[in-house]
C-alpha cells in the first residue's frame, strides 16, 4: 500500500534536511507506530506524505498502491485516499462543521467520477459516524474547530476521517491533549475503520495511544531515519527504556 | 453548499480577462454632443420635459460644481478625468413609453438573458406580459419565487417598469426618477436634495447638474411595501457617464425593501459613473438597501474599467426609523463609495454590512458614516474586504457622537483578508464622541489565508480555488447573511468569480 524508499525532505524556505533517507513499507492492513523523540521527523513524514507545499522531496520516492505520488498536489492525493488527521486542526471561521464535511465529501467523489451524495445519505452518514464518536451533533453547526476542545478537534479530525473512508490513514498525534475517555472513544472510531484494504501510520510520541490503537508493526525514527522496526513489543521497550536506549544502540 | 460548486464551475469557465458580462447591445442611441455646459443641461432637462424648478436646481448645481474640485483625500489614484470628453445623455431610441414586452427591444430583451440575473428576470418579464392578469402573478408566486419589482435603467432611460398596478394598489410609488419628476413633482420637491444637499461633494454636485436618471420610491404611511424592489443599471453607451439619481421615500411606519444589482459590459475606455442615492425613514419607518456591484473592473493589466464615484446616504429623519446598507462590491476599477446613516431620530438605527473585493489593479476605498444626532440611536458596522492579486482595499469609516446625543451605541467590526503578496488592505476609522455616555466598540483583523489553512482544506480533497473560495465565503458569511436570498446566492458567485486566478 505505502512504500517509502531513500526519503529526503527539506524544509523548502530553509533548505533544513529533516527526512534523511528514510524507508518504510506499510502494506495494507496494517498499522504501522512510528514512534520517536521530539525533532526526529515524525511530523514532517505525515506532512510530506499529504503533500504539504513547504517540503521539498530532494531525493527517494513514496509509491502509494504502488505509484508515485509526488507529483500530486495535496488534494489530489486525499481524493485518491490518503488521509491525515493533523495534530493541530486548522479553525475555518465561518464555514460550519457539516458544510465543510459535505464540501470534502463531495470534492472527492467528483474527483473520483462518483455522483455527488444526497442530502439525506449524508446526514445519515454524518450521524452515525458522530454517535460513535460520541458527538454531539449541534456541535457539526458551528464553523469548523473554531472554538472547539482540544478533545474536539480530534474527534472532528477521526469524524471526518470515518466520512472520507481512505485507504491510508495518517494520524499525527492523535492522542495529545485528549483525556484516558475521550482517548478510548477515539481509538474506538480508528479501530472501527482497521480493514484488510485500509493501511495506516499512526505518529506518536508516547506508549499509551498503542494500548488502545495495537499495532502489527512498530518503527523508531530518529534524525529522519528508522533506525528500528519491530512489533508491538518494541514499543513497550521503548516505553520501558526510553528513545535514549533504542536510538544509541541503533546509532 | 452548491453556491461555492457553481462558483468553482464558473471560476473554470471564466479568464481573468474575459470578464462574463462584457457585451455590448447594439441599439441606435440618441445621443447629446460630448462636453458639459449649461446648454447641454438644459437638453437633458428639455429631453425630459421636466418643469422649470428642475432646471433651475440643475443650473444652480452646476455653477456651484464649476467652483469646486476634486476631491484627492481617498487612497486611489487613476489619470485625470476629461469631464468635457464625455456624453452627458444617451437615451435608447426606441424606448418611447414602452408598456409591454412587445414593445421592448428584442435586442434589449436578450441582453437581460445574458446577464442571467439572479432574480430569473425572464419570469419576471414574462409577468410583465401578463400584466393584467394576477391569476399568472400568483402562480409566479405558488412556485416559490420571490415577488420582485424591476425597473430597469438602460443607459440613462427607464425602459419597463414591471409590477406597477400592484404596487399602486398598496400605494406604493415605484418608477423612474423622471416620471417621479413630471407625476409626482410635489413629492420630489419635498425630499429631493435633502439628504445629500446641492454642493455635498464634487461628485454628487456633478450628478445633480446632470442626472439622466434613476428610480423613485415612496412608500406611504403604515405600508408594507408587498414586495422587493429592484433595480438593475447597465452602463450601456460608449463614454457615456453614468449619473444615476435615486430617492427612497419611506412614510411612519413603512417598510421597503429595495435591491440594486449591476453589470456593466466591457470597454477599453474608463468609464465614469457618480450616482447619489437618497433614502429618508419617518417615524418607525424602515428601509433596507442591498447592492451587489459587479462593474467592469478593468483587463488583467488594469486597462479600462469603471470609476465609481457614489454617494449614498440614509437620513433616518423620524424615531425608531432604521436603515439598513449591505453592499457586495466585486467590481468597478475604482470604488470610491461611502453608504452613511444620519440618525437624527431619537432611537433610530443605522446599519452597514459590506464585502468589498479587489482583484487584479482594482482599487476600493469605501466604507461609511453613521452620524449620531439623536438620543438611544444604535448603529453597527461589519466590514469584510478582500483583497487579491495588485489591488489595494481601503475601509474608510466615520462614527460620530452629536453633543446631545446621549446613549449612543456603536459597533464597528472591520476585517480584512489578503490573498497573495502583491496586494494591501487599508483601515482608517475616524471616531469621535462629543457625548460622555457614548458607547463605540471598534475591532479590526487583517489576516492572510494562510498557507496552513489552504493545506489543511485541501487535505480533505478539496482543490485549491476550490478551498479560496470556501475560506472566503466563511469569511464573509456574517454579511452573505444580510442579503435577501436570491442576492446571497448571486454575491457568492460573484466572489468566487471576482477571485479566479488570486493563486498560482
Amino acid at each position: 500500500m505505502l512504500e517509502i524508499k531513500n526519503l529526503h525532505a527539506r524544509v523548502a524556505e530553509t533548505g533544513t534536511e529533516i527526512i534523511r533517507g528514510l524507508d518504510l513499507t506499510v502494506k495494507a492492513g496494517e498499522v504501522a507506530a512510528i514512534m520517536g523523540p521530539n525533532g526526529s521527523g515524525k511530523s514532517t513524514l505525515s506532512y510530506v506524505l499529504a503533500g504539504r507545499p513547504d517540503y521539498e522531496v530532494t531525493d527517494g520516492d513514496i509509491l502509494y498502491d504502488g505509484q508515485s505520488i509526488l507529483e500530486m498536489d495535496p488534494a489530489e492525493r486525499a481524493a485518491a485516499g490518503v488521509f491525515l488527521a493533523f495534530q493541530y486542526p486548522m479553525e475555518i471561521p465561518g464555514v460550519a462543521t457539516m458544510e465543510f464535511l459535505k464540501v470534502a465529501i463531495n470534492s472527492q467523489r467528483r474527483a473520483r467520477g462518483d455522483a455527488e451524495l444526497k442530502i439525506p445519505d449524508l446526514l445519515k452518514k454524518v450521524k452515525e459516524a458522530a454517535g460513535t464518536l460520541e458527538m454531539d451533533m449541534a456541535m457539526l453547526k458551528r464553523p469548523l474547530n473554531v472554538g472547539f476542545s482540544g478533545g474536539e478537534k480530534k474527534r472532528a479530525e477521526i469524524l471526518q476521517m470515518m466520512l472520507l473512508e481512505p485507504k491510508l490513514c495518517v494520524l499525527d498525534e492523535t492522542d495529545s491533549g485528549l483525556d484516558i475517555d475521550a482517548l478510548k472513544i477515539v481509538a474506538d472510531g480508528v479501530n472501527a475503520l482497521r480493514s484488510p484494504e485500509r493501511a495506516m501510520v499512526v505518529i506518536t510520541h508516547y506508549q499509551r495511544l498503542l494500548d488502545y490503537i495495537v499495532p502489527d508493526t512498530v518503527h523508531v525514527l530518529s534524525r529522519g531515519r528508522v533506525v528500528k522496526s519491530g512489533d508491538k513489543g518494541l514499543a513497550l521497550e521503548l516505553e520501558k527504556n526510553g528513545y535514549a536506549g533504542v536510538v544509541g544502540e541503533a546509532a | 453548499m452548491p453556491a461555492v460548486q457553481e462558483t468553482i464551475e464558473q471560476v473554470r469557465n471564466i479568464d481573468v480577462d474575459q470578464y462574463k458580462y462584457g457585451f455590448e447591445t447594439l441599439i441606435e442611441t440618441d445621443k447629446a454632443p460630448k462636453g458639459l455646459n449649461e446648454d447641454i443641461i438644459r437638453l437633458i432637462s428639455a429631453k425630459k420635459d421636466e418643469p422649470e424648478w428642475m432646471l433651475d436646481w440643475r443650473l444652480e448645481a452646476f455653477r456651484r460644481w464649476q467652483t469646486m474640485s476634486e476631491p484627492s483625500w481617498a487612497r486611489v489614484s487613476y489619470p485625470e478625468i476629461d469631464f468635457q470628453d464625455i456624453h452627458y445623455y444617451a437615451a435608447p431610441k426606441s424606448t418611447s413609453g414602452p408598456t409591454s414586452l412587445e414593445e421592448v427591444d428584442p435586442e434589449l430583451l436578450r441582453t437581460y438573458e445574458k446577464l442571467g440575473i439572479p432574480l430569473k428576470e425572464q419570469e419576471i418579464l414574462a409577468g410583465v406580459r401578463k400584466q393584467g392578469e394576477p391569476s399568472d402573478l400568483d402562480a409566479i408566486e405558488g412556485n416559490g419565487g420571490r415577488r420582485v419589482a424591476v425597473d430597469a435603467v438602460f443607459d440613462s432611460v427607464s425602459v419597463v417598469t414591471t409590477f406597477k398596478k400592484e404596487l399602486a394598489a398598496a400605494g406604493v410609488i415605484f418608477c423612474s426618477i423622471s416620471e417621479a419628476i413630471r407625476e409626482h413633482p410635489d413629492l420630489v420637491r419635498k425630499y429631493l436634495g435633502t439628504v445629500v444637499p446641492t454642493s455635498d461633494n464634487y461628485y454628487a454636485t456633478l450628478n445633480t447638474a446632470v442626472f439622466t436618471d434613476g428610480s423613485f420610491v415612496y412608500v406611504p404611511k403604515g405600508v408594507r411595501c408587498p414586495m422587493e424592489l429592484s433595480t438593475y443599471f447597465r452602463i450601456n453607451e460608449k463614454n457615456t457617464g453614468q449619473f444615476e439619481r435615486t430617492l427612497i421615500i419611506a412614510e411612519e411606519g413603512a417598510y421597503v425593501s429595495y435591491l440594486e444589482g449591476c453589470t456593466a459590459p466591457q470597454r477599453d475606455e474608463n468609464q465614469l459613473h457618480a450616482a447619489v442615492v437618497e433614502l429618508i425613514a419617518l417615524d418607525d419607518a424602515e428601509i433596507k438597501y442591498s447592492t451587489v456591484q459587479n462593474w467592469y473592473p478593468g483587463d488583467k493589466d488594469g486597462k479600462g474599467g469603471i470609476y465609481n464615484f457614489v454617494t449614498k446616504r440614509g437620513d433616518c429623519r423620524g424615531k425608531n426609523s432604521k436603515i439598513s446598507w449591505t453592499q457586495v462590491e466585486t467590481g468597478s476599477a475604482i470604488t470610491w463609495k461611502y453608504p452613511s446613516c444620519i440618525l437624527r431620530g431619537d432611537n433610530s438605527q443605522g446599519e452597514f454590512y459590506s464585502i468589498a473585493v479587489s482583484n487584479g489593479h482594482q482599487q476600493i476605498d469605501s466604507g461609511t458614516k453613521m452620524l449620531h444626532l439623536g438620543k438611544n440611536t444604535v448603529s453597527r458596522i461589519i466590514s469584510k474586504g478582500i483583497s487579491a492579486g495588485r489591488s489595494n482595499n481601503t475601509y474608510r469609516g466615520q462614527v460620530s457622537v452629536h453633543r446631545k446625543a446621549t446613549n449612543a451605541r456603536n459597533f464597528t467590526n472591520c476585517d480584512s483578508l489578503l490573498i497573495g503578496n502583491d496586494c494591501g488592505a487599508h483601515t482608517v476609522p475616524y471616531i469621535e464622541a462629543k457625548n460622555a455616555t457614548a458607547k463605540l466598540e471598534h475591532e479590526a483583523t487583517t489576516s492572510k489565508i494562510s498557507e496552513d489553512q489552504l493545506f489543511y482544506v485541501m487535505q480533505r480533497g478539496i482543490p485549491e480555488e476550490e478551498a479560496i473560495a470556501l475560506i472566503v465565503n466563511g469569511f464573509v458569511k456574517e454579511v452573505i447573511q444580510e442579503l435577501p436570498m436570491e442576492f446571497a446566492v448571486e454575491a457568492q458567485k460573484l466572489i468566487g468569480i471576482s477571485l479566479e486566478g488570486s493563486v498560482g
